[in-house]
């Protein structure tokens, strides 16, 4: 069971002045990006991109503060506008130079960033 | 007139459905349980429907979808609710971004439960939505008898031949 | 060269079962620039993990397309399955495989009746769309449910299905080809689908790859990419070989997918042939901790399911990262430059999962 390549768990933490340094790297190895996704934890943000080589993972974690502006990496790999506009609207983190910005009309939804800590406690201020 | 009860065309659109419904309303049209022997056809344009078929719920971004094509549509007309999402919101309803059941923005004649709803329950629920149309048409013809022979006069039925405004639908898409 | 104008798309359409926006920006026939917009169908579903325990999250996982269910089931159980070390007994991951094949039938013949439908063939529609019945049948046989079935649980599946009814199954499925068959035969060799198909949006290799398609949209531009081979089920010991091609258009695509429903009935045949005996569940205890990030091939292509928990009933993050999500960049690139007559077809062609995406 052990050689099997979804069991490999690559998880490889890096800075927010290392980020788009590392992506260019990455995409010149011939790595595409998957997937990426943020996790609120708790006064900020991680956010995790995963790229993927011959059916193997490789996930680039950085650690982001709250109201901290994060580089767009959608100028070296276009598709990532997807996920990051994603993270924008859900999240209310803020990319920089961004090859597509929708500017927050990309997800609609009832609240304005419901994955935010932030709103929550907006929530909490309105109710009490 | 009677054509009309006996052959309601619908309208189907999506909330924030799983798809689950969806594909169980695509399916009552297919060889397997195949509406059309009832007359029944699924039309893409608002103002040629009958009844007005919704699966999932409603969100933030959808309601005013929902709304419009509910308001483009011809009077009487029934609105179907299928499956449990479009009826309350269902496994969904404590999602931050779902306002709950259809009838939160237009009213709902038929509820048609299930996750997802079966074949048969949703035609049994067209089948409930045609006695509705048929109160609904009666009571109008009753409450106002002049607007209503004005609205609907018996030469409008001619030109709308199935068969006719079918094909005109299939060029238009 | 023509004025431009913006022609809305969607979301309601009548080719469209499901909710999408585009903007299509477009000269005379010519569209120059396609920009979609989603968001109708988002639930924010993967926050529940704060008000569901993980045991009762995999409910609504599956809840997050209805076509690809079991599927997305299988991978939020496998992904906590991984943070927890819980060894699945082989007969349950046989039977997770066997239903996760099934569900690729049925997908890949949904998708080429409405693929059928979008260039205006109703009855090819209709015939896929009748043979689709058969695995939809199986599924109400095996399972109780015919689109939602609430099979898979953490630590594996719920019910068993006896040697005699798989061998059932792998003859209904067999009996089924001659009726594939016929509609292959349309979809490859018939003229006037192949005036709709045949050159209509190509993806070169180097195109796929640089906007990260995945799936069918992928291996029919020739990238080899299939998650199945990453060693999740049994796919190795049934002695599995990707479908490829190497056009990059619509019609490559179609016969990338005909191509798998004949692979699958075949995979089906060989594990209910090689199925073990055995438990189909162990109980799961104790509470999730850590992280796992995991991989499944869904019928329309990679799928990503991120778990992150810290010892409580609840998990601190469910990440699920759908197919259509990646493949929807790839459209876009399709679009540009293509005839109005063939967005239709074009935007069928990634067999779009809206619900999937939105989640």
């Amino acid at each position: 069971m052990s050689d099997k390549k979804y069991l490999i768990q690559n998880f490889v933490p890096v800075t927010a002045s290392e980020l788009l340094g590392k992506v260019q790297d990455l995409k010149a190895d011939g790595y595409r990006l998957g997937q990426a996704c943020c996790t609120k934890l708790g006064d900020g943000f991680e956010i995790m991109y995963s790229f993927d080589k011959d059916h193997e993972l490789l996930n680039l974690k950085m650690a982001v503060g709250e109201g901290q502006e994060v580089e767009s990496i959608s100028n070296i790999i276009w598709h990532a506008f997807i996920y990051e506009n994603e993270m924008h609207d859900l999240f209310g983190i803020s990319f920089g130079n961004s090859a597509l910005d929708y500017g927050g009309h990309f997800f609609k939804v009832a609240e304005p960033t419901p994955w935010n800590p932030k709103n929550e406690e907006r929530k909490a201020e309105q109710n009490g | 007139m009677s054509y009309i009860t006996k052959s309601p065309w619908i309208i189907h659109y999506d909330g924030s459905s799983c798809n689950g419904c969806d594909i169980e309303v695509l399916a009552c049209l297919t060889p397997m349980y195949d509406v059309e022997r009832f007359g029944i056809i699924n039309t893409g344009n608002p103002k040629h429907a009958d009844i007005f078929l919704v699966t999932g719920s409603i969100n933030e971004q959808n309601k005013e979808v929902v709304r419009q094509i509910y308001e483009q549509m011809p009077s009487p007309k029934v609105v179907v609710a299928v499956g449990i999402c479009a009826n309350s919101g269902g496994i969904f309803k404590e999602c931050y971004n779902i306002l709950g059941g259809v009838d939160k923005v237009i009213p709902v004649d038929v509820y048609v439960p299930g996750c997802a709803a079966r074949p048969e329950a949703i035609i049994d629920g067209v089948v409930k939505g045609l006695s509705v149309l048929a109160e609904k048409r009666s009571a109008k013809a009753t409450v106002a008898p002049d607007a209503a022979a004005a609205a609907e006069p018996d030469e409008l039925e001619v030109p709308v031949e199935p068969g006719e405004a079918n094909g005109a639908d299939k060029g238009g898409a | 060269m023509g004025k431009r104008t913006i022609i809305p798309f969607g979301p309601q359409h009548p080719v469209l079962p499901e909710p999408i926006h585009l903007d299509l920006v477009i000269e005379d026939e010519t569209v120059v620039e396609a920009i979609p917009s989603i968001g109708f169908i988002h639930r924010g579903l993967e926050k529940l993990v704060e008000k569901k325990e993980y045991t009762e999250m995999v409910y609504v996982i599956e809840r997050i397309c209805g076509i690809c269910s079991f599927g997305h089931g299988w991978g939020y159980c496998a992904a906590v399955e991984g943070l927890m070390n819980v060894e699945v007994p082989e007969r349950a991951e046989y039977l997770r495989t066997i239903w996760h094949e099934l569900s690729r039938i049925h997908s890949h013949l949904l998708w080429l009746g409405l693929m059928a439908d979008a260039f205006g063939f109703e009855s090819l529609f209709m015939h896929c769309w009748r043979l689709r019945e058969t695995v939809l049948d199986i599924f109400e046989k095996t399972t109780g449910g015919r689109v939602i079935f609430s099979v898979c649980k953490l630590g594996g599946v719920r019910k068993d299905v006896d040697n005699e009814t798989l061998a059932g199954i792998v003859s209904d499925l067999n009996k089924m080809k001659a009726g594939l068959k016929e509609v292959t035969d349309v979809f490859i060799s018939d003229q006037s689908v192949k005036n709709r198909t045949l050159g209509v949006g190509v993806l070169t290799k180097e195109k796929a790859m640089e906007f990260g398609a995945v799936g069918p949209v992928a291996r029919a531009s020739g990238v080899l990419q299939d998650i199945r081979l990453t060693g999740k089920g049994v796919y190795e010991e049934l002695g599995f070989e990707p479908v490829m091609d190497t056009r990059g258009d619509c019609y490559a695509r179609t016969s990338v997918r005909i191509r798998e429903v004949f692979q699958s009935i075949d995979l089906i045949a060989a594990a209910a042939e090689k199925i073990p005996d055995g438990d189909i569940a162990v109980a799961v205890k104790g509470n999730p901790d850590g992280e796992f990030i995991l991989r499944m091939e869904q019928p329309r292509g990679e799928a990503f399911y991120y778990a992150k928990g810290s010892g409580s009933k609840f998990l601190d993050r469910m990440r699920v990262r759908t197919p259509t999500n990646q493949n929807i960049p790839a459209l876009v690139q399709m679009l540009q430059g293509a005839d109005l007559a063939d967005v239709p077809v074009l935007v069928l062609t990634i067999d779009p999962c809206i619900s999937c995406t939105e989640r």
